[in-house]
């Protein structure tokens, strides 16, 4: 299971937290805090992966921004790797080539997609399409139009 | 009050706000406004404006008071409100808070609404921060949503009893049936969700179990390795799926996770270990390994194949794939490579043996996450073949390697080479370049047990001093080398002066330079005061080994006589007396160590003698040393019994007390092991049995009565009790008293130290003996005290304990 997914651009800036387990405001802080000091300070072309604590720590970089991820001791850190990257294309497909502005401005979206992927911090659904196609056809319940309608226009 | 902005509005200006003050300025108006918002009844940007606290809350700023907010939304019929509230409710709220219970009634109204994204919300919030209390309510509603025939639910009803399980563990048989059934599912993320639930039942902690008196379920779910065997064929075999291919493999988190249950389910039986082994087989064989995600299946394949009861062939198919990710280039593969080899190097020791260079040259990687598992693995592989190669590799990376893992690495060396090493000048020679490499990162017990290893190489005196000595000249920071080749100096000085060494290249070294270097370290500022502790006593042991100098020693030892360092300064003044009034005796408390008896586990006796000599060494006044029994009861002719300096002169303990010339320790409940005053003793095994009192001593009305107590096979407890019959009364009574060299002694505190007259009262001691070699037991009493204002001593020897022979006589 994973216990928490992190995004943050390169300046440290928190973009989505997601806690699968349940953590006092003080230690998600402390987490937060521990995930950018480390993260960003390794160095271009060393491996994805760190230990923290007991945690495994899986990180990608995507253009600006950092999805970082802790996973536990038995599960399987490549496999985690293409569960980043499937989020990635699920934003992506939605958005519409995404980039960090979309997620910031549309945060609320990325957590709905989110919450289609990924529950208990474990994968909810593998198939590329259908979460798209859930997210898509529950944005069709919004009750006014303008919500609706509502896409990035920064 | 200033109209609220629509959130993206807000996020713009937060964003362009230029300095953390301003940006809290616009914070904290937004806030105000969205509070007041919420107080208002309600209107339609409620969504809006939570939304906007989701995002002051994501910057870091408290956000409490949305929580009732989102309680309340939670409640509203519409669904973007609904949507938001739920979300807010995630973030905000966990199981913890008190209005998370709130929510409970919602929740459960919404598991049974009709429209199946209202249901999801419901159970996606009940899986994220559901607590105990909500999962126990709910449970029954989960297990019916789990039948129901829609897909989308029954996928998320799955996950969500994942978190009940793991939230209440005895309700997970309430599952059972449902997650069963489950696998005959068509839909991937159905079957997904199925899998992750058995997993789940299955991992269920066994002392939970215990309590609940329920029964472990994985012998129930073996019924299911031929389904799963099956689905797992299916994903292989199976054509171009486009909604689920990854790069040319089919779905591969479901085929990750089935091979993982099956690893859970064949761990224990080997019939579901025979059956899935030709499918690990093919999955190992045809599986595509140039992407990320096929290596990411062979990965867990190979977990699998290694845990489960497999066929050896199997195994060795396993290793070899892991043998050719740590040849990957890839460095995400190398490092999981090398983190499952760990796990198998106990098991599978040479299989692993035949990457040994591979994993070697792995210490060299840039990456610090390779290099910490390259060494890990590396201090594994260690053997006797191997143990010179692997450590010239181990030393190489010391002197390149990340200081946090220094500390590992030393410990790791030092542990190999004691298990492995070829020769004993190997080992010092291991011991002395870890020094040099990377002295600050040692542990502390490294010293004496150097210390020892050299003392114990006595061949190698010669070669082992003159190398410390030029180590010396080189550096002096590192102090663990700086204290061991101070020593060394001080023990065998005279071997360096003599200048010719078979081991290595002659050097002419001068008393005088021996003697500068040892001042250098004393007075250098990188000098620990342990340090320049052992400098100052190397110093003082050549006065013996030298010829001309010793008025330089002398010299120096007086100097430091006014030292501001304490320990120094008691050093300083006892050498001093040593060379004045004791100067008869400097030669003999300066000879040479006799072996050190190491004692591995923690024995007081071994623990002492390794703090007391490497701390205080000989040089210390001898009665205050503890020496363990030498390993030859004759003392040889070179190794001169410390302690024996009386054994010849037993003249100074006939003289009347009042000329007493000899410091003899007073007692103390500290306790210290005392000489051989009897002298010449040769230890021969008594028999100790408890012992009746007898009187030992009486006089001028003084009466001394010793009784003693077996303690246990080798220790003995020793009352002395004295009485005073006399018309005066006694003051400051105390007791000394001397035993055998190889008994221990320790006294306790006396019951009181005056005697008033006629017997009023008595005085109690204890002394407490440890007769490990059982000598034959005497003791030697001193008895002072001081009666009508003069003082008066005397002394009382015991040849035999109570009970064990005839009285003691004065």
């Amino acid at each position: 299971m994973i216990h928490f997914l992190l995004l943050f651009s390169r300046q440290g800036k928190l973009r989505l937290q997601k806690w699968f387990t349940p953590l006092s405001e003080l230690e998600k802080k402390k987490v937060i805090r521990d995930m950018t000091l480390m993260v960003l300070a390794r160095p271009p072309r060393t491996s994805n992966f760190l230990q923290w604590r007991d945690l495994k720590i899986v990180y990608k970089r995507y253009a600006s921004l950092y999805f970082c991820t802790g996973l536990e001791e038995k599960d399987n850190e490549l496999l985690a790797l293409e569960m980043i990257h499937r989020y990635v294309e699920l934003l992506d497909k939605y958005f519409g080539n995404v980039c960090e502005l979309d997620i910031i401005f549309n945060f609320e979206k990325a957590y709905f997609i989110l919450d289609e992927f990924l529950m208990c911090g474990e994968i909810l659904e593998t198939s590329k399409f259908a979460v798209g196609g859930s997210v898509e056809e529950a944005d069709t319940l919004q009750e006014t139009m303008e919500e609706y309608m509502s896409k990035p226009a920064y | 009050m200033s109209p609220s902005v629509p959130l993206q509005e807000m996020i713009r200006a937060i964003r362009s706000a230029r300095t953390q003050c301003e940006e809290r300025g616009v914070i904290q108006r937004e806030c105000a406004a969205i509070r007041a918002q919420f107080r208002q009844s309600d209107n339609g940007g409620r969504s809006h404006n939570l939304a906007k606290l989701l995002y002051v809350h994501m910057l870091g700023y408290p956000a409490h008071f949305g929580q009732m907010e989102c309680v309340r939304m939670i409640a509203s019929p519409r669904y973007s409100e609904k949507r938001v509230g739920y979300l807010g409710a995630m973030m905000l709220l966990d199981e913890k808070q008190d209005a998370s219970l709130l929510i409970t009634n919602s929740i459960k109204n919404d598991l049974s609404h009709s429209n199946q994204y209202v249901q999801s919300l419901a159970l996606c919030t009940l899986a994220c921060m559901g607590s105990a209390e909500m999962c126990r309510d709910l449970a029954p509603e989960i297990d019916r949503l789990l039948q129901s025939s829609n897909s989308y639910i029954k996928k998320k009803a799955a996950l969500c009893a994942v978190h009940i399980v793991r939230k209440v563990q005895d309700l997970g048989e309430l599952f059972v049936p449902a997650a069963r059934s489950l696998l005959s599912e068509k839909n991937h993320g159905v079957l997904h969700g199925a899998v992750v639930l058995i997993t789940q039942l299955c991992e269920r902690n066994p002392e939970t179990l215990k309590r609940f008196r329920k029964v472990c379920l994985v012998w129930f779910f073996l019924q299911t390795v031929p389904d799963l065997v099956q689905i797992m064929k299916g994903l292989i075999i199976s054509g171009y799926s486009p909604e689920h291919d990854v790069s040319g493999i089919s779905d591969p988190f479901l085929q990750v996770r089935i091979l993982r249950l099956l690893r859970i389910l064949g761990r224990n039986s080997e019939s579901a270990s025979d059956a899935m082994n030709d499918l690990l087989a093919q999955v190992a064989t045809n599986t595509d390994s140039t992407k990320t995600v096929g290596n990411a299946v062979l990965y867990e394949t190979v977990l699998t194949v290694l845990d489960i009861k497999s066929e050896s062939g199997l195994r060795v198919l396993a290793v070899n794939i892991l043998g050719r990710f740590l040849l990957n280039s890839d460095r995400n593969i190398r490092y999981i490579a090398m983190t499952s080899l760990q796990k198998i190097v106990g098991t599978d020791h040479n299989a692993v043996q035949r990457h040994r260079g591979t994993i070697v040259d792995c210490l060299k990687d840039q990456d610090a996450s390779v290099k910490r598992r390259a060494l890990e693995l590396s201090l594994a592989l260690v053997s006797a073949s191997n143990i010179r190669s692997m450590i010239k590799e181990l030393l190489l990376f010391l002197s390149s390697c990340p200081p946090e893992l220094k500390a590992q690495a030393t410990s790791g060396i030092f542990i190999a080479a004691e298990r492995y090493a070829p020769s004993k000048r190997w080992h010092i020679d291991t011991i002395l370049h870890v020094l040099t490499t990377a002295g600050g990162d040692v542990r502390d017990e490294t010293v004496p047990n150097l210390i020892h290893l050299i003392t114990s190489a006595s061949e190698l005196h010669c070669y082992t001093v003159h190398k410390l000595y030029r180590a010396l000249l080189t550096d002096i920071s590192q102090q663990s080398l700086v204290q061991v080749a101070c020593w060394c100096i001080g023990e065998y000085g005279d071997l360096l002066l003599k200048g010719e060494c078979q081991e290595t290249e002659p050097v002419q070294v001068s008393e005088d330079d021996v003697l500068d270097a040892l001042e250098t370290v004393l007075q250098s500022h990188m000098s620990s005061s342990a340090t320049r502790g052992f400098a100052l006593t190397a110093t003082m042991k050549l006065s013996t080994r030298i010829t001309d100098n010793v008025d330089r020693i002398r010299s120096i030892v007086s100097i430091y006589g006014s030292c501001i360092d304490v320990e120094l300064q008691q050093r300083a003044v006892e050498y001093n007396a040593l060379f004045k009034k004791y100067d008869h005796m400097r030669a003999a408390v300066l000879e040479r160590m006799p072996l050190i008896e190491k004692n591995n586990s923690g024995n007081a006796n071994g623990e002492a003698t390794r703090e007391t000599l490497t701390e205080t060494n000989s040089s210390r006044t001898a009665q205050e040393e503890r020496v363990p029994p030498p390993p030859q009861q004759q003392p040889a002719k070179q190794t001169y019994d410390l302690l024996d300096l009386l054994g010849g002169a037993s003249e100074p303990l006939q003289q009347s007390p009042a000329a007493q010339t000899l410091p003899i320790i007073t007692s103390s409940s500290a306790g210290g092991d005392l000489l051989d005053l009897l002298g010449g003793l040769e230890p021969t095994p008594g028999p100790v049995t408890p012992a009746p009192s007898a009187t030992v001593y009486e006089k001028d009305g003084v009466t001394l009565t010793l009784s003693c107590e077996q303690q246990s096979d080798s220790s003995l407890a020793v009352t002395l009790t004295a009485t005073n019959a006399s018309q005066s009364d006694i003051s400051g009574f105390t007791l000394q008293a001397a035993v055998p060299k190889s008994v221990q002694l320790n006294m306790n505190a006396p019951s009181r130290d005056s005697l008033p007259a006629q017997g009023a009262a008595q005085l109690t001691q204890l002394v407490m003996l440890n007769n490990p070699n059982k000598v034959n037991l005497k003791m030697r009493i001193r008895i002072s005290y001081t009666r009508q204002g003069s003082a008066f001593q005397d002394m009382v020897q015991v040849d035999s304990l109570p009970g064990l022979g005839a009285a003691g006589h004065t």
